[in-house]
């Protein structure tokens, strides 16, 4: 093996396309997120086009992609924990485009707000975002994610500095506001909206640095035998 | 403001056709009316209806409401519905009430009156005229549709039992039965379904029993075998599978009233102007449209029922 650090760049052979197993092993699980996360798009459209969305059917399409939207946001919002939990660093990764496609539902939910519900609509638009609180939260929800999203670029990353990380706390604000947004349009029931929030305080409580710290220690007390080092 | 109309293409024609049908039907019942109607509907819950006679063309009136707008859809009528005694999801309510049991059935009518009695359901069938209604359905949550009710009103029953000169409200009570109504055993609302109307509301003549729809006996997502039917109020204030009415000298305090006092008022007219707290009634969508329409005022029934608001602020009293 230690042969290899010998060996000049120059011996080694012609770099060959990347295999696609050697593809699905690196970038699977993203693979997946892309596939898991726009399939319910696709299938929201299909539905839509067969008529097989019911009698009502643009609330149920307002349903379908602010449930996804909030999905979306509560898995992204967790990978941070989980890797906190698990030590699993390819799963990193997943947190940004779990983000983009929480924002691609929040924008579909709006467009069918806007488009199908209110057919643009000015007078109707500006009575409901401004006069009912569940659609001001999902408004401003949506005015908070905008930025996020158009600085989820590594340029962003790169200009932004500090700045991007502090920036991007505000996804906590945003993913709250969804919560309250579906709660307040609930007629009564809100079990499912108090479930989201539960999962969002449990998620915040993970990443208060006592917490955290004291998660990685236990982690590292279980997963890292001192006779067993292994490179993480 | 401007509303386009456009028809709803996603219903496959097949589920529309029951129409034709229900045409047949009502013709039927109309024509059976003289003999009693009202035998034939007891009789639909027993066995598969009578062949109906072909419609006789030309006859058939197109079914809409006095406003002209066609009556919606069949299929969406029996199977998109608010019924919380079973399941929050509307499409997943005739599915749920499908084996409730609805015969024998009987409803008290009782309270501050002279003369207070039982009915069992066909006795109500039998003892008054049955007529068809064709009225919107204005729902709290902003979808609208428009039906043909059967039934009679609730004026000929309340006088049949007399009411004391105290009565000033009438109160209805839904079936409490939990073990075939599953959403009664969830404790997010104090069971069972409770409504109220004034009396003189409970008098007017657009306020209907309602015991069938598009000439067929109702079904059990519709309220069957006996509900109430107040085309200018929001939908809740429909009561559905009707066990008790009671003359009250207050105003009794319904289900929705106790659950969310500040979004749900015990009038609860149809009013574009009011807002609920949070959704606007300044529009809603007709089932089976894809573009909305202007709520109408009392739902589009002022005139017959504004004058008994005279002088209230219904911003007050919503």
């Amino acid at each position: 093996m230690r042969e290899w650090i010998c060996v000049s760049s120059s011996d080694l052979p012609a770099p060959t396309p990347p295999q696609p197993a050697a593809l699905l092993r690196k970038h699977g699980l993203l693979i997946l997120v892309h596939i898991a996360a726009l399939l319910p798009l696709v299938l929201l459209i299909s539905d839509w086009l067969q008529g097989r969305l019911g009698f009502n059917p643009i609330q149920a399409a307002t349903f379908r992609s602010g449930r996804m939207a909030i999905l979306l946001l509560l898995l992204s919002l967790a990978i941070t924990p989980l890797n906190t939990i698990t030590g699993w660093r390819t799963i990193i990764p997943l947190r940004k485009w779990l983000g983009i496609y929480a924002f691609v539902y929040v924008c579909v939910h709006f467009f069918i707000f806007l488009v199908l519900d209110y057919l643009l609509n000015p007078g109707l638009i500006v009575e409901a975002i401004f006069e009912k609180p569940y659609a001001l939260a999902g408004f401003l929800a949506f005015l908070l994610l905008l930025p996020l999203a158009l600085t989820s670029t590594r340029y962003a990353m790169r200009r932004l500095g500090k700045n991007w990380k502090r920036l991007h706390r505000l996804v906590y604000v945003a993913m709250l506001l969804g919560v309250v947004h579906f709660a307040w349009s609930q007629k009564s029931d809100i079990r499912e909206p108090l479930i989201y929030g539960a999962i969002v305080v449990v998620l915040l409580v993970l990443r208060l640095p006592p917490v955290r710290q004291a998660i990685i220690r236990t982690r590292q007390r279980y997963t890292r035998p001192p006779h067993k080092e292994q490179p993480s | 403001m401007h509303f386009k109309r456009q028809s709803y293409p996603a219903i496959p024609a097949a589920d529309i056709t029951p129409e034709a049908l229900f045409r047949s039907r009502r013709q039927f019942l109309r024509g059976a009316g003289a003999l009693g109607g009202t035998i034939l509907l007891g009789a639909c819950g027993l066995g598969s209806p009578p062949a109906p006679p072909a419609p006789t063309p030309g006859v058939v009136a197109q079914l809409t409401d006095e406003l002209g707008d066609p009556a919606t859809a069949y299929a969406a009528v029996i199977g998109y519905n608010n019924y919380y005694e079973f399941t929050t999801t509307k499409e997943d309510v005739a599915a749920a009430a499908a084996n409730f049991p609805t015969s024998p059935w009987e409803v008290q009518v009782g309270g501050l009156v002279r003369n207070p009695q039982t009915f069992a359901v066909e006795d109500l069938l039998s003892r008054f005229d049955q007529e068809e209604r064709i009225y919107r359905l204005r729902c709290v949550e902003g979808w609208s549709m428009v039906i043909p009710w059967i039934g009679f009103p609730l004026a000929a029953l309340l006088k049949e039992v007399e009411p004391l000169a105290e009565a000033q409200y009438v109160r209805f009570e839904t079936i409490y039965a939990p073990d075939v109504m599953p959403g009664q055993q969830s404790r997010w609302y104090n069971w069972p379904y409770v409504e109220g109307l004034r009396l003189d509301e409970a008098m007017n003549d657009l306020t209907l029993m309602s015991t069938g729809l598009y000439g067929n006996q109702l079904l059990p997502q519709n309220g069957a075998p006996l509900r109430l039917v107040v085309p200018w109020k929001y939908g809740f204030k429909s009561i559905k599978a009707i066990v008790k009415i009671d003359l009250v000298e207050t105003a009794p305090l319904s289900l929705w009233m106790a659950a969310a006092p500040n979004e749900y008022g015990f009038y609860a007219n149809v009013n574009p102007d009011v807002p609920h707290p949070r959704w606007s009634q300044a529009s809603e969508r007709r089932i089976g449209e894809l573009d909305r329409r202007p709520t109408l005022p009392f739902n589009g029934y002022a005139e017959q029922v504004a004058g008994m608001y005279a002088g209230m602020d219904l911003r007050v009293f919503f």
